[in-house]
């Protein structure tokens, strides 16, 4: 599984080659280079996620983890390199000769059919009931009817145990009441690859665990794709599949759960984890 | 003191056309003034530099060059320079839509700038078209803080509508100073006035608290009955920065 | 009826209109004066240990801001025949303004942490000292940029005074545009000169605000 880490080295044939040999991932980081001014956030990235796989972030804050999740969800645009998901630049339109340029609004919100996310703040619309805050995008992205829409909010409402709390407002709930809400929003989206933003980070302690149940349920119930930004190194052991391990904009390994949190190769992950366990 | 009041009486339906043209003028003036505040204010936040700049250079002239100099202007210049005459009425309701619509324009775009940031990132994670991410996620929580800034805007053009008797439009100012004229009661006149004034700017207060209280509960904000009496001129105006 | 812009009434009455200017600015600048000092007055006054005292001085500040400064303006004139009306025009502005202006010295004063009353009370200063040592330097500092405002609202709004027959600037334009049937001119020339003073200020303020870190 730590194999994947070599970068694929030919985004210009990359069509996608799903179905014929399965090799291709469902997203792939190709020297993806994200600038702030002077400071460099990712250098050159490159990794891959396999379709179906559960990936966590580690590392220690400002190593761009964040940023990743920015960059797929295209809240922020690549300075340099290409994200490809399924075989399509994700922020890019091909041009007739085959080179890429910088993609439109349209082109943008095709590219982010695919993607859900949940943010360490939730970000729950108040001004919407919790049911309408999971059945807008759909009805109205998604055009799907608003019967069907309520009928499945109902069912993903049940699922992170809200079910209760349809007519509630979002300042009426608890933080990890409205993170629940939040996850349920995100999936009623029917995402493929579900981003989540540190989603425990501003959740009180006791609440914590809850939530990370309810992830870890989806995980295993669902072929979702996930990638995980998060502190909480058990949720990266008992949900991940892989685990990379970041630093100053670089991956400094990646590997097996196992095998990073019990046999790391760097140096630089045993201090971090050292830190953080 | 009894003369005039006998005399209010005698020109009891002078007053109330002069109070209706008043509130005709403030009605009208303010709903042209927030149609402009959107209008201007959504252009100050477009991408592209020409429609930002247009609203720039509308807004700083209109807030620029005095209130009263437009309305002069309406009314005495352009039927000189084009030959095409406006009612004083209609003068007095474009002049205050537009001297209005410019600080509005401000509030707006304030209040859209004021609409955290992650919202609209929430919107974008969910694949919301740009123009359902304002209607649907930033405009009505934008809304609720533009209220309060909209009340003092409306009570400032509620004051400003005694203008409209230096143009002879025959509002509530006109009628009075008629009987005042007449009378020679200058105190009650006056202070009837100032009282009638007070009593317009209260009702409008309250009905825009009102709407306030009904904005905030659709946000699961709930406030007291309390709040319902509570004068906005003062507070809003200081925090707009002058914004009148 | 239609007729073209007539540029020499723009040359003509342009030296009449910085004339009536002159009168704008100093009714500005002593109207602000007094608002800025009587406001400063109100703002200590509503924080005064009596009821008998606040709820007074608050009834008339919300009365006074309600009301329109027109009718005010031409109430005092009227009521007050023998003083001069530039004096009336500046005494009301100010007034007018202090209401407001009060409100910021108010969210001023407000802003001063608790401890630092605390901290008077511990060492005994007179409730004089209080307000002149300690509270007022820290609760007027920030209040420059929204006093600077509204004395750019007020400026704009002194064309009110040639309603009670003061001869500042739009006094002068109207008279012109009357004997001369040059009104587009004159008002043209007016606004402008208005917008040419009022614009930059305006930018100054901005400036200052963000200076200030509001």
């Amino acid at each position: 599984m730590a194999t994947d880490s070599a970068p694929l080295k030919e985004p210009a044939d990359s069509v996608p080659a799903t179905g014929t040999t399965g090799v291709e991932p469902l997203v792939r980081f190709d020297k993806v280079v994200k600038r702030y001014g002077d400071h460099v956030v990712l250098d050159e990235l490159d990794f891959t996620v396999r379709r179906g796989e559960h990936v966590t972030l580690i590392g220690p804050s400002g190593s761009g983890k964040t940023t990743i999740l920015r960059l797929l969800m295209t809240l922020e645009k690549v300075s340099a390199g290409v994200i490809w998901v399924d075989g399509s630049p994700l922020s890019h339109t091909r041009r007739p000769d085959g080179s890429l340029r910088p993609a439109g609004e349209k082109q943008l919100r095709e590219s982010r059919k695919k993607i859900g996310m949940v943010f360490q703040q939730f970000n729950l619309f108040p001004n919407m009931k919790v049911l309408q805050n999971i059945t807008e995008a759909p009805v109205n992205v998604l055009g799907m009817e608003r019967e069907e829409a309520e009928t499945r909010a109902r069912e993903l409402l049940d699922l992170v145990g809200l079910s209760g709390k349809v007519d509630a407002h979002p300042s009426q709930l608890s933080g990890g009441q409205q993170q629940r809400v939040a996850i349920a929003r995100a999936l009623a989206m029917r995402p493929e690859i579900l981003l989540l933003d540190e989603v425990t980070s501003a959740l009180d302690p006791e609440l914590v665990a809850g939530v990370l149940e309810l992830l870890g349920d989806i995980a295993r119930n669902t072929d979702i794709t996930m990638l995980c930004v998060t502190h909480e190194m058990n949720f990266a052991r008992d949900v991940s599949e892989k685990v990379l391990m970041f630093d100053a904009g670089r991956v400094v390994e990646s590997g097996t759960p196992e095998k990073i949190f019990t046999d790391p190769d760097h140096a630089r992950t045993r201090e971090f984890l050292n830190a953080v366990l | 003191m009894s003369d005039f009041f006998s005399t209010l009486l005698d020109e009891f339906p002078q007053v109330r056309a002069g109070l209706w043209v008043t509130l005709e003028a403030t009605v009208l003036g303010s709903l042209l003034a927030l149609l402009l505040s959107f209008v201007l204010g959504l252009m100050a936040g477009s991408k592209l530099l020409p429609v930002r700049g247009v609203s720039r250079v509308v807004v700083e002239f209109f807030r620029g060059t005095s209130l009263y100099i437009q309305l002069f202007w309406l009314y005495y210049a352009m039927p000189q320079l084009t030959g095409y005459e406006l009612t004083p009425l209609l003068c007095g309701i474009v002049a205050f839509g537009l001297n209005y619509g410019a600080y509005g324009a401000e509030i707006v775009r304030g209040a859209i700038k004021s609409v955290p940031r992650a919202q609209y990132e929430a919107a974008v994670a969910l694949n919301m078209t740009p123009f359902h991410r304002m209607r649907k996620v930033i405009m009505p929580q934008a809304w609720v803080q533009m209220i309060p800034s909209f009340t003092n805007l409306l009570i400032q053009l509620l004051k400003a509508t005694p203008l409209l008797w230096l143009i002879s439009a025959a509002d509530l100012m006109t009628a009075v100073e008629h009987i005042r004229s007449r009378t020679g009661e200058t105190l009650t006149a006056y202070l009837l006035l100032l009282a009638a004034y007070f009593v317009l700017a209260y009702a409008l207060t309250l009905l825009m608290n009102l709407l306030e209280r009904a904005a905030k509960r659709r946000l699961g904000l709930h406030t007291g009955a309390g709040s319902l009496l509570k004068s906005r001129t003062a507070e809003s105006a200081a925090t707009a920065g002058g914004a009148r | 009826m239609n007729q073209s812009f007539n540029w020499d009434a723009v040359g003509d009455s342009f030296p009449l209109l910085l004339e009536g200017f002159r009168v704008t600015l100093l009714a500005t600048v002593l109207g602000t004066l007094v608002a800025a000092v009587l406001g400063l007055a109100i703002a200590v006054a509503g924080r005064a240990p009596s009821r008998l005292v606040t709820v007074p001085v608050k009834a008339v500040m919300e009365f006074v801001r309600a009301t329109p400064l027109l009718v005010q303006l031409v109430g005092a004139a009227a009521v007050f025949t023998s003083v001069e009306p530039l004096t009336i025009g500046i005494v009301v502005l100010g007034i007018h303004y202090a209401t407001y202006t009060s409100e910021v010295y108010r969210a001023g004063i407000d802003g001063v942490p608790k401890g630092q009353w605390e901290a008077c009370r511990a060492l005994s200063l007179s409730p004089r000292r209080t307000w002149q040592a300690v509270i007022l330097p820290q609760a007027v500092r920030n209040v420059l940029p929204a006093l600077g405002n509204y004395a750019i609202s007020m400026f704009k709004e002194t064309p009110f005074l040639a309603v009670i027959t003061v001869q500042e600037m739009v006094f002068e334009a109207r008279k012109y545009g009357t004997d001369h049937f040059a009104y587009t001119e004159v008002f043209t020339l007016a606004g402008l000169i208005f917008l040419v003073a009022s614009y930059p200020t305006s930018l100054l303020m901005r400036k200052l605000e963000k200076r200030l870190g509001h």
